[in-house]
C-alpha cells in the first residue's frame, strides 16, 4: 500500500478523532434540551415549528418512537412519490425532464425515506431542480434525523432506570435537524462551494470540450445537496457519477472533506453515547472497534486495488487496477473511499464498484453485511453496534459466571429476542430476494456480467439496499423486478430492524439500572471486550453471509489468483 | 400397625459411570427421539427433522435408483440420528442421578400410618389422610408421618433418610428446633406433632419432584439462551436455504442431503444438545452437596450474588468462645487465680465454662475437688455472673466486668478499677472480657476469645476475588464486631443486629442493585430469608424459615452458601463456554464443507480447502465431528467447566482462550483426523 494512501487514511481518522469529542458533547447538549451556542438564533424558530406542528413535549414510549418513524417514513414516501410523478408540470425544470415511471418513483421514494439512496436513475438526466431540492433534499434531512432520533432514544434506554419512556420523538427529530444537520450543512455547503462545487439554478452549460465534442456541464444546487447527502449517511449523488464527478468532488481537499463528512456524525455519536451513559470509555470502545474494522477494510481494499488485475497483467500491462477509476483520484484513493462509503451508510462512490477487484468488492460487501455498524448510518450505525454489543455481552458475559449485563441492564429473554429479531430481519432482507433474483428470469435479465461477478452484482444490490447503504455495482441494470424487490429490502432493512431495536430499547429502559461494579462483573470497556465485540460482528456477519459471498467475490478472487 | 421398616442411608454421590445410570440413560436417549420431546428444543428438533428427511432419501435411493448415492445418504442419515441420540444421552445422563435418588426416596415414603390425636383420643389413620393442622403422636421407633412442628415433648430423631447424616438430632417443642420432617424416625421418647403440610406437598414430595426434574422449569437465563440458539438456527436455515438457488445460479446443483448436512453442522448443536443437561447437572451438583434448591432459578441467582450476609456464629467463628488468657490483678498469683477460676467453672457446663476449666488446669498441680456443701450459682441474665458459694462461707464470681465489680463493692471489697485497661484491651481485640473475683477482691480478667473457623480468611479472600462482598452479622457490640470482622477478613459487619436491622441492610443493598444471599434458621429470620435473593435455611431450623428460604441445607452448615455461589457461577460459565465453543466451531465447518460443495463447479475453490480434505468425505467428516463433539463434551457439561475463584477479567481471558480460540482451532484438527481415518478405512 503506497505511503500516500496511509497518510490519507490516517489523516481522515486523525481529524475525525479530534472532532468526535466536541461534536459528541454538542449532540448530547442538543438532545438533552440544554442551551447551545446556537440557541439564541434557533430557539425562536424551534418554538414556531412546535406551534405550527402542534408538538407537545410529552415523553413517549418505545412504540411511540417506532410509530413516529413509520409515520414519517410513510409521509416521506408519499410526498416524494407524488413529486417525482408530476415533476414535468412543476417549476424549476429547465431541462424539461418528464415524470418518473411509477416503479422508479416508488423505489426512489422508499430509497430516500430510508437513507438508502439506491438510485435507479441518473439525477442529472431525470430529476428537475425542484425534485432535487423539494423532493430529494428534504428526505435526506428528515430520514437521517429519524435515524438520529432512534439512536438517541436507544442511548436513553441504556442510560435511564425504570423508565417507561424514551423521550419525545418529534422534539428529537426537529432538534436533530435544526441544531445539528442544518448548521453543519451550512458550513459544509460553504466549504464545498469554496472548492468549486456548483450551487446555482442555471440550466446545464453546453460547452465544446477539448476533444471537440459538445458536452453538457451539470449545474444546479449541488453543494447543498452533496453536504446533506454525505452528512446524513444518505449517499445519493446529485449526478449519477456521484463523488467521482468533477463537479460533485472537484479537488483532493474536497475528497478529503467528503470522506470526513461521511464519518462525522456516526463517530461523534459514540462519544454522545459515552457521555449519556455517564461512562465515556464505553463510547471510545465502540469508536475503537469501529475504527479497527474501518482500517482493516480500507487496507485490504487499497492493497487489492493497488495490485491490479492479474488477467490484465497476463497481457503484459502491469500496475494497479485503473479500470473504472476517476483519473484524478486513482486506484489507491478508491480503496479508501470504497471502504468509508460502504462502512458508513453512504455509498457515495468516487469509483465504479463494478470494476473493483473482487477482494475490494468483498470489503464493500462485508462492511455492509455487518448491517452497517462500522460507524454506519446516522443513529442506525450506533444502535446496530449496540445490538452487537448486547449479543457479545450475552454470549461471552456468561463465561465470567454471572447472568449477562450491559451498562447495568440485564440481558435476558426479551432483550435477546429483540436483538435476534433485528439480526434476523436484516439477514432475511438480503438473502431471500437475492435467492429469488439468482434463479428468476427477471432477476437474471439485467445482469451486467455472467458467472460469479454477475452473482456479486445480485448479492451486492440486496446487501446495499437492505443495509440502507445505497451504493451499487453499476453492472446491474434496473427493471420492475429489481425496483420492487430492492424497495422491499430497503423497507425491511430500515423499519423492521428499527421496530425490533425500539422494542429492545423499551425493554432496556424499563429495567432498573444497577450500579454494581466489582471484580466479579463483566467489564465492557476493556480491550478484551473490544476484541470479543469485533469477533461477534465479524463471525455473525461472516457466518450468515459467507455462503453468498463465497459464490461471488471470493470465488472470483480464487479464479483470479490462478492466473 | 406403624411401619417399622429399617431406614437405609440415602445414596450419596454416584460416579458418572455408574453402570445402572449408563444403561438407563442409553435406553432413555432412544425414548427421547419422540418428536414431541424434541420439539421443546428447536435446535435438536431441526436435526431430527433433517435426519428423518435424509433417511427418506436413503430409501428413495434404494427403491428408485438414480437420484443420489445411497451410501452417502445412509452415512449422513446415520450420523444425524447419532447427533440427536448423543444429545438425548447427555440429558438422560444428567437426569440419571436424580432419578436414582428419587427412587430411593420414594421407597422411604412407604405406606406409613399415623396416630392422629382427636379430642385427646388417638386413632390410627393412613399418613395420606393427614391434613394441615392435624395433631399426631409419634413414639420411639416410629416414622414421622408428615412435616410438622413439635408442640409437646422432645425426642431424638434420625433424619438420615433426608440428610444422609446418621447422627440423631434433638427435636423439641418451642424454640428453633421444633421442625420435624416426614419420613424421619423418632429414636427415643414420644412427641406430639402438628402437621404443617398436606399430602403431596411435603418436603419429601418436593424433594422427589426436584431431583427427578419432573417440575424442572427452565431458568430465565436458560430461556434467553434458548432464544439466542433458536434465532441462530433460523438464520442458518435462511443461509442454507438460500444457498440452494445460489448453487443453481453457479451451476453446482446441491442435493438436499448436502444442504441438510451443512445446516446441521452450522446450527449450534453442541450447546443446543447439551443445554438442558448443563442445567440439570447444575441442580444435581447442588443436591450432591446436600442442599435442596426450590428451583433452578435460585441456583442461577446464586451465581449473581454480590453481597453475602454471614452470621458470625457458626459461619465465621466456631459456636463457642474459649478462654485464652488470664490476666492477674496486682499481687495475685497464678495459682491463686487459677484455683478460683477452676473451682467456679467446674460445675459450669457451658462450653465457655469448660474452656476456663481447661485453661486453669494447666496451672494447677494435683487433684482439686469442690469442697462438699458448696453451691453453684448459675449464670442469669439479671446477675450476669456465675460462680460458687463455698461451704466455708466464701464465694467466687466470674462474669461481666461491671457486674463483678458491683458484687465486689457489695461484699465490702475495694474496687480501685484495677485491670480496667486489660478489660478494655480484651474487648477491643474482639474478645469477651470477664472478671474473676473471690470474696472482696478482683483476682483476674479472663479473656474469652471467639475462635475463627479454620481457613476463614482464605475463604473470604476467594469470595473477594470473585467480586463478592461479605458482611458479618452479629449481636456483639460494634467494638467486638469490628475486631472479629478484621481478623476474619470480611468486608463489613452489622453489629448488635436485630431481625429489623438485618432486613434493612438487605433492602439497602438491593436498592443499590445488588443481589443478596443469606443463611438463617430461626423464625425471626424468615422475613429476611424471603427478602434475600438467595435465602438458605438450615434444615435444623424452623418450618417458617424453611418455607421462606429458596434453598434448604440439609447439613445445616452455614458455610455451604459459599459453595452454592460457586456452583451457580460454574453453571453460567459452562453455558457461556459451550455457546462460545459451538459458534466458534462453525468457522472450520465452513472451510470443510463449502469447498467440497463447489470445487467441481469452481476448481479454483480448492484454495479454500485449507484442511486438504478429500472432497468426497469432507462433508461426512464434518458431520461426524459435529456428532462426536457432543459426546466428548458430555463430561464437561455434567461436571461444569474448571472453576477457580478469580476476578472476572482473568476468568474471561482464560475461557475465551480455551473455548473461543480453542473452539476455532480444534475442529480444524478434529475434522482433518476424522477425514484421514475415513480415508484409511476406505469409507469414502
Amino acid at each position: 500500500m503506497p505511503a500516500l494512501s496511509w497518510i490519507n487514511l490516517l489523516a481522515v481518522l486523525g481529524v475525525l478523532l479530534l472532532l468526535t469529542k466536541p461534536l459528541g458533547g454538542y449532540i448530547e447538549r442538543v438532545f438533552g434540551g440544554q442551551r447551545t451556542l446556537l440557541s439564541p438564533l434557533l430557539e425562536p424558530v424551534e418554538r414556531v415549528v412546535y406551534r405550527l406542528c402542534r408538538v407537545s413535549s410529552a415523553e413517549m414510549s418505545w412504540s411511540g418512537y417506532a410509530l413516529g418513524a413509520l409515520a414519517v417514513g410513510a409521509a416521506s414516501v408519499s410526498a416524494l412519490y407524488v413529486i417525482l410523478r408530476v415533476q414535468q408540470w412543476l417549476p424549476l425544470n429547465p431541462q424539461h425532464f418528464t415524470n418518473l415511471a411509477p416503479d422508479v418513483a416508488f423505489n426512489t421514494a422508499i430509497s430516500f425515506a430510508t437513507t438508502t439512496n439506491w438510485q435507479v436513475y441518473s439525477g442529472e438526466n431525470a430529476l428537475s431542480y425542484l425534485s432535487q431540492m423539494a423532493g430529494i433534499v428534504p428526505q435526506m434531512f428528515v430520514a437521517s434525523a429519524v435515524g438520529l432520533a432512534l439512536g438517541i432514544a436507544f442511548i436513553r434506554a441504556l442510560a435511564r432506570s425504570e423508565s417507561g419512556t424514551l423521550g419525545n420523538f418529534w422534539v428529537d427529530l426537529i432538534r436533530g435537524m435544526l441544531y445539528l444537520m442544518l448548521p453543519l450543512s451550512v458550513i459544509g455547503t460553504l466549504l464545498y462551494a469554496s472548492q468549486g462545487v456548483p450551487q446555482n439554478f442555471h440550466a446545464y452549460a453546453d460547452v465544446l470540450n477539448a476533444e471537440g465534442f459538445k458536452q453538457a456541464i451539470t449545474g444546479g444546487p449541488m453543494a447543498s445537496e452533496t453536504i446533506i447527502e454525505l452528512l446524513g449517511g444518505n449517499g445519493g449523488g446529485f449526478v449519477g457519477a456521484n463523488a467521482a464527478s468533477p463537479n460533485e468532488n472537484p479537488t483532493a481537499l474536497c475528497n478529503f472533506l467528503e470522506l470526513l463528512t461521511m464519518l462525522l456524525i456516526p463517530a461523534a455519536l459514540t462519544n454522545t453515547f459515552g457521555r449519556m451513559v455517564k461512562d465515556v470509555r464505553q463510547g471510545w470502545l465502540l469508536f475503537a472497534a469501529m475504527a479497527v474494522l474501518l482500517v482493516g477494510g480500507a487496507v485490504v481494499g487499497q492493497i487489492a486495488e493497488s495490485h491490479g488485475n492479474p488477467a490484465i497483467a497476463a497481457l503484459g500491462v502491469h500496475g494497479p487496477n485503473w479500470e473504472g477509476k476517476e483519473a484524478r483520484f486513482g486506484p489507491d484513493s478508491a480503496g479508501l473511499s470504497v471502504a468509508v462509503a460502504t462502512a458508513t451508510g453512504n455509498g457515495a462512490a468516487n469509483a465504479t464498484y463494478d470494476s473493483l477487484m473482487p477482494l475490494a468488492d468483498l470489503v464493500a460487501l462485508a462492511n455492509m453485511q455487518t448491517s452497517e455498524v462500522i460507524f454506519g448510518g446516522v443513529g442506525s450505525g450506533l444502535y446496530g453496534m449496540l445490538i452487537y454489543a448486547i449479543l457479545t455481552v450475552f454470549i461471552a458475559g456468561l463465561m465470567v459466571g454471572r447472568t449477562p449485563e450491559y451498562l447495568g441492564k440485564k440481558i435476558a429473554r426479551r432483550e435477546v429476542q429483540f436483538a435476534m429479531l433485528a439480526v434476523l430481519a436484516f439477514a432475511l432482507a438480503v438473502l431471500v430476494p437475492a435467492a429469488i433474483a439468482s434463479v428468476s428470469r427477471d432477476g437474471r435479465a439485467v445482469l451486467g456480467n455472467g458467472g460469479p461477478h454477475g452473482f456479486s452484482e445480485i448479492v451486492y444490490a440486496f446487501t446495499s439496499t437492505a443495509a440502507n447503504n445505497g451504493s451499487a455495482m453499476a453492472g446491474l441494470g434496473s427493471n420492475l423486478f429489481y425496483n420492487l424487490m430492492t424497495a422491499g429490502a430497503m423497507f425491511v432493512g430500515r423499519f423492521a430492524v428499527a421496530i425490533a431495536t425500539m422494542a429492545l430499547a423499551g425493554s432496556l429502559a424499563a429495567q432498573s439500572k444497577s450500579v454494581r461494579l466489582s471484580r466479579g462483573t463483566f467489564r465492557t470497556d476493556t480491550v478484551m471486550f473490544g476484541a470479543l465485540l469485533l469477533g461477534v460482528v465479524v463471525i455473525v456477519g461472516a457466518l450468515t453471509f459467507l455462503p453468498a459471498d463465497l459464490l461471488g467475490p471470493i470465488v472470483e478472487q480464487a479464479i483470479n489468483a490462478r492466473h | 400397625m406403624i411401619s417399622q421398616r429399617r431406614i437405609e442411608r440415602r445414596p450419596q454421590s454416584r460416579s458418572l459411570l455408574d453402570t445402572a445410570i449408563l444403561w438407563r440413560a442409553t435406553l432413555d436417549s432412544f425414548v427421547k427421539l419422540d418428536p414431541r420431546v424434541q420439539m421443546r428444543n428447536p435446535v435438536m428438533f431441526v436435526v431430527e427433522v433433517g435426519a428423518a428427511a435424509v433417511t427418506g432419501f436413503f430409501f428413495r435411493d434404494i427403491f428408485t435408483p438414480g437420484h443420489g448415492s445411497a451410501g452417502f445418504d445412509f452415512a449422513i442419515a446415520a450420523w444425524l440420528w447419532f447427533t440427536v441420540v448423543f444429545a438425548n444421552f447427555a440429558e438422560a445422563m444428567a437426569e440419571g442421578r436424580g432419578k436414582a435418588q428419587a427412587e430411593f426416596m420414594r421407597r422411604t415414603k412407604t405406606e406409613t400410618t399415623a396416630r392422629r390425636v382427636v379430642d385427646g383420643k388417638e386413632e390410627v389413620v393412613s399418613a395420606a389422610a393427614l391434613r394441615r393442622g392435624d395433631v399426631v403422636r409419634v413414639n420411639a421407633g416410629e416414622l414421622v408421618p408428615g412435616d410438622g412442628d413439635v408442640i409437646e415433648g422432645a425426642a431424638s430423631v434420625d433424619e438420615s433418610a433426608i440428610t444422609g447424616e446418621s447422627a440423631p438430632v434433638i427435636r423439641a417443642a418451642g424454640g428453633d428446633r421444633s421442625a420435624v420432617t416426614g419420613g424421619t424416625r423418632v429414636l427415643s421418647d414420644s412427641i406430639l406433632i402438628r402437621i404443617t403440610s398436606n399430602p403431596g406437598e411435603t418436603f419429601l414430595d418436593r424433594m422427589i419432584a426436584l431431583v427427578e426434574g419432573a417440575q424442572r422449569q427452565k431458568t430465565p437465563n436458560e430461556i434467553a439462551l434458548a432464544i439466542l440458539l433458536a434465532g441462530l438456527t433460523i438464520i442458518f436455515v435462511i443461509a442454507v436455504a438460500t444457498l440452494a438457488p445460489f448453487s443453481i445460479y453457479a451451476g453446482a446443483h446441491q442435493s438436499v442431503t448436502v444442504l441438510i448436512a451443512l445446516l446441521v453442522c452450522l446450527i449450534p448443536t453442541t450447546i443446543g444438545g447439551l443445554l438442558s443437561a448443563i442445567g440439570i447437572a447444575g441442580m444435581d451438583r447442588v443436591m450432591q452437596r446436600n442442599v435442596l434448591a426450590a428451583s433452578g432459578r435460585a441456583v442461577e441467582a446464586a451465581g449473581d450474588v454480590d453481597t453475602l450476609l454471614l452470621d458470625k456464629t457458626g459461619t465465621i467463628t466456631l459456636g463457642n468462645r474459649q478462654a485464652s488468657e488470664f490476666v492477674a490483678a496486682p499481687g495475685v498469683t497464678v495459682e491463686e487465680l487459677s484455683l478460683a477460676a477452676y473451682l467456679s467453672s467446674l460445675p459450669d457446663e457451658t462450653p465457655e465454662g469448660q474452656s476456663i476449666v481447661t485453661l486453669a488446669q494447666t496451672s494447677i498441680s494435683g487433684e482439686v475437688a469442690i469442697p462438699a456443701g458448696s453451691t453453684f450459682v448459675p449464670f442469669s441474665a439479671y446477675t450476669r455472673m456465675s460462680g460458687l458459694d463455698l461451704a466455708g462461707g466464701g464465694a467466687i464470681r466470674k462474669g461481666a466486668p461491671d457486674a463483678v465489680r458491683a458484687w465486689v463493692r457489695e461484699r465490702g471489697g475495694e474496687d480501685s478499677g484495677e485491670l480496667s485497661k486489660d478489660v478494655e484491651r480484651i474487648a477491643r481485640s474482639g474478645g469477651t472480657p470477664l472478671l474473676l473475683a473471690r470474696d472482696g477482691r478482683v483476682l483476674a480478667a479472663i479473656h474469652l476469645k471467639d475462635i475463627l473457623k479454620p481457613n476463614t480468611k482464605e475463604r473470604f479472600d476467594r469470595l473477594r476475588a470473585m467480586g463478592i462482598r461479605t458482611v458479618m452479622i452479629t449481636g456483639d457490640n460494634p467494638l467486638t464486631a469490628n475486631a472479629i470482622a478484621r481478623e476474619a477478613g470480611v468486608d463489613d459487619f452489622l453489629a448488635e443486629a436485630t431481625p429489623e436491622t438485618k432486613m434493612a441492610l438487605i433492602k439497602r443493598e438491593q436498592v443499590s442493585g445488588r443481589l443478596v444471599a443469606m443463611t438463617g434458621d430461626g423464625t425471626n429470620d424468615a422475613p429476611a430469608l424471603a427478602q434475600a435473593d438467595v435465602g438458605v435455611a438450615m434444615n435444623s431450623g424452623t418450618q417458617a424459615a424453611k418455607e421462606a428460604a429458596n434453598m434448604i441445607d440439609l447439613d445445616s452448615d452455614p458455610t455451604k452458601l459459599i459453595e452454592i455461589v460457586e456452583i451457580g457461577k460454574q453453571l453460567l460459565m459452562t453455558r457461556g463456554a459451550l455457546t462460545t465453543f459451538s459458534i466458534a466451531n462453525d468457522v472450520a465447518k465452513y472451510f470443510a464443507i463449502l469447498p467440497a460443495m463447489f470445487v467441481i463447479a469452481y476448481p479454483a475453490m480448492d484454495v479454500l480447502n485449507v484442511m486438504r480434505l478429500n472432497p468426497h468425505s469432507a462433508i461426512l467428516s464434518a458431520v461426524i465431528f459435529n456428532a462426536l463433539i457432543i459426546v466428548a463434551l458430555i463430561p464437561l457439561a455434567l461436571k461444569g467447566v474448571a472453576y477457580r475463584p478469580r476476578g472476572a477479567d482473568a476468568v474471561l481471558r482464560d475461557n475465551v482462550l480455551v473455548y473461543g480460540v480453542g473452539g476455532i482451532i480444534l475442529p480444524f484438527i478434529g475434522i482433518k483426523m476424522i477425514d484421514m481415518l475415513l480415508a484409511a478405512f476406505h469409507l469414502t
